[in-house]
């Protein structure tokens, strides 16, 4: 039940960013776009996606364990450091340079575009990068 | 502003968010875990992480999403505005400042924001500024895509 689960979601969460429009670079560069021909949609992915997401979160930030039992991991972190906001400043300019973010990455993947591949390696290579650098400093 | 009715896709933008909405919430409640695509790859590439097959799965749903929709109805436009050069900066900064940032547009974005986590709100709020001013530098003040 729980690969189960975690295989449906996945699908769903997949279909949502294409029914979206997520997962076309060119509709997310033309959301960021706010001073040229913007497109708003995307706006609305976010209204929907929490909309529905908010109530069920609220339910999970009160328990210890899901439904099927598992223990409930929420992130517990609190501060607001110079990692969280360099990184996520970081990651914005990536995505405002080509209009993918890591969920529509693996979702296009398959349609075997080349430059869904070379995007996908170089993400990949960025998040190995991220892990070398964490393990020296860890030494 | 100037807002590009022509491509404008309330329902369709609408009705995938929930989708979108929906899985994260059965992720959350069935097996407890965040649906954070970034936090989910970058925690396979980790040696001796937790929940593997779990985290497996939902990526392997993501990846055949296409296949599936593909069987029922034609696939959406994927249109691609960037080269390889800039293909090649944009994942790696996607890549590592995900992971240093502890989470992309589905970890903080809908999942950090619907459970009113301040530091995903503040993460959402860097990576959309940083994600409209590139735009905004890239499309208007150099004229042009990478």
């Amino acid at each position: 039940m729980i690969k189960l689960s975690a295989f449906i979601a996945g699908l769903l969460f997949g279909l949502g960013l294409l029914l979206a429009g997520m997962a076309n670079p060119s509709k997310v560069l033309a959301f960021l776009d706010l001073t040229g021909a913007w497109d708003p949609s995307l706006a609305l992915v976010m209204v929907g996606a929490i909309g529905i997401a908010i109530g069920p979160l609220t339910w999970a930030r009160r328990q210890s364990s899901s439904l099927l039992g598992k223990p409930m991991q929420l992130p517990i972190k609190r501060e607001l450091d110079p990692r969280l906001i360099g990184g996520s400043l970081l990651f914005g300019i990536g995505w405002g340079i080509a209009g993918i973010c890591p969920g529509p990455a693996v979702a296009i993947l398959l349609t075997g575009r080349w430059q869904i591949i070379l995007f996908m390696l170089a993400m990949l290579a960025g998040m190995l990068l991220f892990t070398a650098l964490e393990t020296r400093r860890n030494h | 502003m100037n807002v590009d009715w022509l491509n404008f896709t309330p329902w369709s933008s609408l009705a995938g968010g929930a989708l979108i909405g929906l899985a994260a919430s059965l992720f959350v409640v069935a097996n407890g875990r965040i649906a954070g695509i970034s936090g989910l790859i970058g925690s396979l590439l980790q040696r001796g992480s937790e929940g593997v097959s779990e985290k497996a799965l939902f990526l392997l749903g993501l990846l055949i999403a296409p296949i599936l929709w593909g069987l029922f109805a034609t696939l959406p436009q994927i249109e691609f505005k960037t080269g390889w050069f800039g293909l090649i900066v944009a994942g790696v900064l996607v890549g590592i400042g995900t992971r240093y940032g502890s989470g992309c547009t589905s970890g903080h974005g809908v999942c950090g924001i619907s459970r009113l986590s301040p530091r995903s709100m503040v993460a959402t709020a860097c990576f959309m500024f940083s994600g409209f001013a590139t735009v905004f530098v890239l499309r208007h003040l150099l004229g042009g895509w990478t």
